[in-house]
């Protein structure tokens, strides 16, 4: 699969997904969000940074990034005629970003589902709600600062006490191996 | 005279209802207004599960995500996962991994047919695919000992060759599936009572097809040939000749007869990679990888003729301390395999890599990078995009689930509808609420 990636600031984001929409790229094919806080900032437990010689990737400027992927799809044929389009926007906590919902429909529960999990608002959609958890959650579970073994206020014992899954792996997170 | 609208809320347990999803219908009268989709209530945190994992123990995961057809979602994963990491599977593994896809995809079909059938009041249908399906079920039982929670693909392979008598024991029951697939055919396609409930009913256009981001069977019953299969295509599907059924109308009639027609195409293609399949190893070869002692030895025996051919397993035992002077391995990471079971049971040797494997922070590790790749689901692009920063677990995994799209659309579907066409249209759907939750 053949695609191009190109990095856009947050403020021109809507300009160029505008654009890129009016040079034929009809289809929003996914629009996401990674929280880049620890990346390649992770606790090297047993030196695995020595298996890289290059070292660990760069850390970001930003620390999230939303992916916008976009592909033209030709109706007649169901091919693609231009290769498919990353378009990554940096954003920060404070940044404002614009929503595409007039570009793409689909865009809607796409952002509703980046606000739940990353906690990034749209400053045109001021009452967003949460795609698939509930309102009353606190927190959003995708940035790499929510804890996995987190209690919250619907679920789970009054007391507050930490999950105890053994599939968690929390042992093995936070124990560096000895 | 005022109009006045009710609200009505189906789900989101009700029995009209695959899984749990609420679906809140405004109404006036007995047409639907307006329509609110509900859905998160089989989250269970895929995505930040699989960052906790390591990068083998992920796959189970994906078993849950549209259980229908499972071993679809499983080598999606591991494509993604092996695009970041360089590797190629080897030829067989991956014919063999698209006759998995295809058996998942005629069961992830039959059982959309069969529910979708069942609820408008067919219940022979229903018996006879769920029949059918259960022949498929028993061959992949066969397959990976499990019917539904099959975690059969593995980064840089398959868990297993197929066992034997596979092929043999799908040419038998082949024909069943056709006969029972045609038996539902004629007592479904010009069945008066069948057709008044899905023909003109939920029609999507083509440009909202394309507005709202819905592929798979959904999209090509609008008109638009699109499948990742032909578009993109992955494994050995350019090398296999299938046809692509489109609809017209895009309404449930043609929903239904493009799942239909996929159902054969799918059958055949299985076909052909019984035909076309070479021997040979179906993973890549973990042990064929010897340690560098061996190498030594082999050496001052004279016998350097297979030494270009074969893959150094560098000492570990320092954790990871030598393997800085190796770093050509770590595209071609032998770690990253996982060695067969026959080894693993078979031989002291095998077991102690079995252990290296699963031991923490020993495992597969995939180099820094991003990868998104997309494979043809049952219900349409089903697509990862992994992130990994180099440690023994994905740093982020994002899955694009294909029936997110589609029900975001529904309302739409809805709108002007009859509440009794609501089970109709959102059994054309094929609602998986594994893949839609995540």
């Amino acid at each position: 699969m053949i695609s191009e990636t190109r990095t856009v600031a947050c403020a021109q984001a809507l300009d160029t997904l505008s654009r890129l929409k009016a040079e034929g790229y009809n289809l929003l094919v996914d629009l996401t969000a990674l929280d880049y806080s620890v990346y390649g900032k992770r606790p090297a437990s047993m030196g695995w940074e020595q298996n890289f010689p290059s070292g660990a990737p760069a850390p970001r400027p930003e620390r999230f990034e939303l992916v916008y992927r976009l592909a033209s799809l030709d109706p007649v044929t169901g091919l693609e005629a231009k290769p498919r389009v990353e378009v990554r926007v940096s954003c920060g906590e404070g940044s404002s970003l614009l929503s595409v919902m007039s570009l793409w429909p689909n865009a809607d529960w796409l952002e509703r589902e980046v606000w739940d999990m990353f906690g990034i608002k749209f400053a045109d959609r001021p009452g967003i709600k949460r795609l698939l958890l509930y309102e009353e959650f606190v927190g959003h579970p995708l940035r790499k600062d929510y804890p996995v073994n987190k209690r919250q206020p619907l679920i789970g014992p009054k007391s507050g006490e930490l999950a105890g899954s053994p599939s968690f792996n929390i042992a093995r997170q936070e124990i560096p191996f000895e | 005279m005022t109009r006045k609208t009710y609200f009505l809320n189906m789900g989101p347990a009700h029995p009209a209802m695959h899984g749990v999803v609420r679906l809140i219908l405004e109404l006036e009268g007995e047409r639907i207004i307006n329509t609110e989709v509900e859905i998160g209530y089989l989250h269970r945190a895929f995505e930040k599960h699989a960052e906790t994992e390591t990068w083998n123990n992920a796959i189970p995961y994906t078993d849950r995500l549209n259980y229908v057809s499972p071993l679809i979602n499983n080598v999606g994963f591991c494509l993604a996962a092996e695009k970041i990491a360089g590797l190629t599977v080897p030829e067989r593994g991956q014919y063999i991994r698209v006759i998995a896809c295809e058996i998942s995809r005629v069961a992830d079909h039959l059982t959309c047919i069969g529910a979708n059938a069942m609820e408008l009041g067919a219940f022979t249908v229903f018996l006879y695919l769920m029949e059918a399906r259960e022949l498929l079920y028993r061959l992949i039982d066969d397959l990976c000992g499990a019917r539904v929670t099959t975690d059969y693909a593995r980064i840089g392979g398959v868990k297993a060759d197929l066992p034997v008598g596979f092929a043999e024991k799908f040419r038998a029951i082949a024909p069943q599936i056709r006969k029972l697939v045609a038996d539902s055919e004629a007592l479904l396609t010009k069945n008066r009572i069948f057709l008044d409930r899905v023909e003109g009913v939920g029609v999507l256009s083509r440009e909202d097809g394309l507005a709202y981001g819905i592929t798979g069977p959904f999209l090509r019953s609008t008109g638009i040939p699109y499948d990742v299969r032909r578009a993109h295509p992955y494994l050995v599907y350019d090398r296999l000749d299938f046809e692509i059924p489109v609809g017209s109308r895009g309404d449930n009639l043609d929903r239904y007869l493009v799942r239909l027609a996929e159902i054969e195409q799918s059958l055949r293609l299985v076909e052909q990679c019984f035909k076309a399949m070479p021997e040979g190893p179906h993973s890549l070869a973990a042990w064929d990888m010897k340690d560098a002692f061996n190498f030594q030895d082999m050496g001052k025996n004279g016998n350097t003729a297979l030494l270009p051919r074969c893959l150094a397993n560098t000492c570990r035992t320092l954790a990871g301390a030598g393997r800085d002077k190796a770093p050509g391995l770590l595209v071609q990471d032998p770690a990253l395999v996982m060695p067969p079971k026959e080894e693993t049971y078979g031989s002291i040797e095998g077991l102690m890599n079995q252990f290296e494997r699963v031991m923490w922070s020993w495992g597969a590790r995939i180099p820094a990078g991003e990868a998104y790749h997309a494979v043809e689901g049952g219900n349409g692009e089903l697509g990862f995009h992994i992130v990994s920063d180099g440690s023994d677990r994905a740093y982020r995994v994002r899955c694009r689930p294909p029936c997110l799209f589609i029900m975001a659309a529904l309302p739409k579907l809805l709108k002007g509808s009859y509440v009794a066409d609501v089970v109709a249209t959102f059994g054309s759907v094929n609602m998986i609420a594994g893949e839609l939750d995540r």
